[in-house]
């Protein structure tokens, strides 16, 4: 791990060094604080020591910046058990007569080259922006982007304009159309607000991965932290050739893709 | 004189707008909502305090869980929901529930269900295509 932040003004990295100070009674005796034990987690197993639970009571930290890598080579046709994990997790159940009005936190989506009748299959959901138009245009305040790059809507302020539905060059966001009952009680969600992929942000803050990541039996899904160049998110990205969809827009996107 | 009435008038107005006084029947003065605790005794707060400022409580940590994404606070609303759901209905929004009980008595409106999930333990099953 060769961060450029130093431990202190990073709570995560902070805290995983603590954790290593556990560890070592059980047997790392060698490992010396901080650097030494990361790097060896790391190389142990990348995915899940890019995703600390975050310590009870400290705030989602700007040294990290919580992104996906989606291989659509690796993207199955047919397949929609991401979207299915996703709408499962988040309790997205509503069938409303109109199937136009349902919620979509994640879609997938299949491109066709007429040229030559290639396909590629992807996932699609919220991009993450790091300049994301539906903050700027949100009246109220309730779109925002949290420290660590997750973009969400906070409902108790959203008043349900749906400005941000027409900002989102992604179409990522869904309008609530009727009264709902089957929360998750980890996800509230109700009519009248607007809502999006969270990243499973309640997930991600526990330490685990986004349900998605976690369901696709293909390994199409990876996410880590963007800003720490020692995480398998961040080494694939600066090994491979990825792509932001619509990089033209400059709202640099956290999701990326591999193969389209 | 006048100055006795007055002050005589404006300490009955104090008792009748001061909720301790009247509320789960504790001065005797008024019928107070019969609240069923499934979990008594091991809350957040001093009864009292509760009474008067969980609103506050929760509407403070709310914007600090999402919006800073400090987690494992004291106070959260799943946490009231997992201690004080009625072992009856599972919910605290149920007739004589926790939550219902006060909120009926006292006519203030409850919006925190609209979207908020209101029973103990629940797991939502999301759609299967
Ligand atoms: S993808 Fe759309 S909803 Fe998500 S951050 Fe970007 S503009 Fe906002
Ligand atoms: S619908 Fe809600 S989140 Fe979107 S712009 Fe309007 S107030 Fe903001």
């Amino acid at each position: 791990m060769t961060a450029p932040q130093s431990p202190d003004n990073n709570p995560r990295r902070a805290f995983i060094a603590a954790a290593g100070a556990g560890v070592a009674g059980l047997g790392f005796t060698v490992i010396a604080p901080g650097l030494h034990l990361m790097a060896v987690a790391s190389d142990a197993n990348a995915a899940s020591a890019a995703t600390e639970a975050r310590k009870a009571g400290t705030a989602a930290s700007p040294a990290v910046r919580w992104g996906l890598l989606i291989d659509a080579n690796k993207c199955a046709p047919g397949c929609t058990k991401c979207v299915d994990a996703c709408h499962t997790e988040n309790g997205v159940s509503e069938k409303l007569p109109d199937p136009r009005q349902n919620s979509q936190w994640i879609r997938k989506i299949e491109l066709v080259d007429k040229r030559n009748g290639r396909v590629t299959q992807l996932p699609m959901m919220c991009q993450h922006c790091a300049n994301p138009p539906c903050v700027d245009v949100c009246p109220t305040g309730a779109s925002m982007k949290r420290a660590d790059g997750i973009v969400l809507v906070d409902r108790h302020t959203c008043i349900g304009c749906r400005y941000c539905m027409m900002a989102c060059p992604y179409k990522a966001r869904s309008f609530v159309h009727a009264p709902l009952h089957d929360q998750n009680p980890d996800v509230p969600r109700g009519q009248g607000c607007v809502e999006s992929c969270t990243l499973c942000v309640h997930r991600v803050d526990k330490g685990q991965q986004p349900a998605c990541v976690e369901s696709c039996p293909e390994g199409a899904m990876m996410f880590g932290d963007l800003f720490d160049p020692g995480s398998a998110i961040a080494r694939r990205i600066a090994s491979v050739p990825t792509t932001q969809v619509r990089a033209d827009l400059r709202l640099n996107p956290g999701v990326r893709y591999q193969g389209i | 004189m006048n100055l006795l009435r007055i002050l005589v008038a404006l300490f009955a107005a104090f008792i009748a707008v001061s909720p301790a006084s009247t509320l789960a029947g504790d001065g005797g003065r008024a019928a107070g909502p019969a609240i069923e605790i499934a979990n008594p005794g091991k809350c957040v707060a001093p009864v009292e305090e509760m009474r008067r400022n969980h609103m506050e409580m929760l509407k403070h940590q709310r914007d600090r869980s999402l919006r800073q994404g400090i987690r494992g606070e004291p106070a959260s609303l799943n946490a009231c929901i997992e201690c004080h759901a009625s072992k009856k209905t599972g919910s605290v929004l149920g007739k004589g529930d926790f939550c219902e009980s006060c909120h009926a008595y006292a006519a203030v409106k409850l919006d925190c269900f609209e979207c908020h999930q209101p029973r103990a333990g629940f797991k939502a099953t999301g759609v299967k295509p």
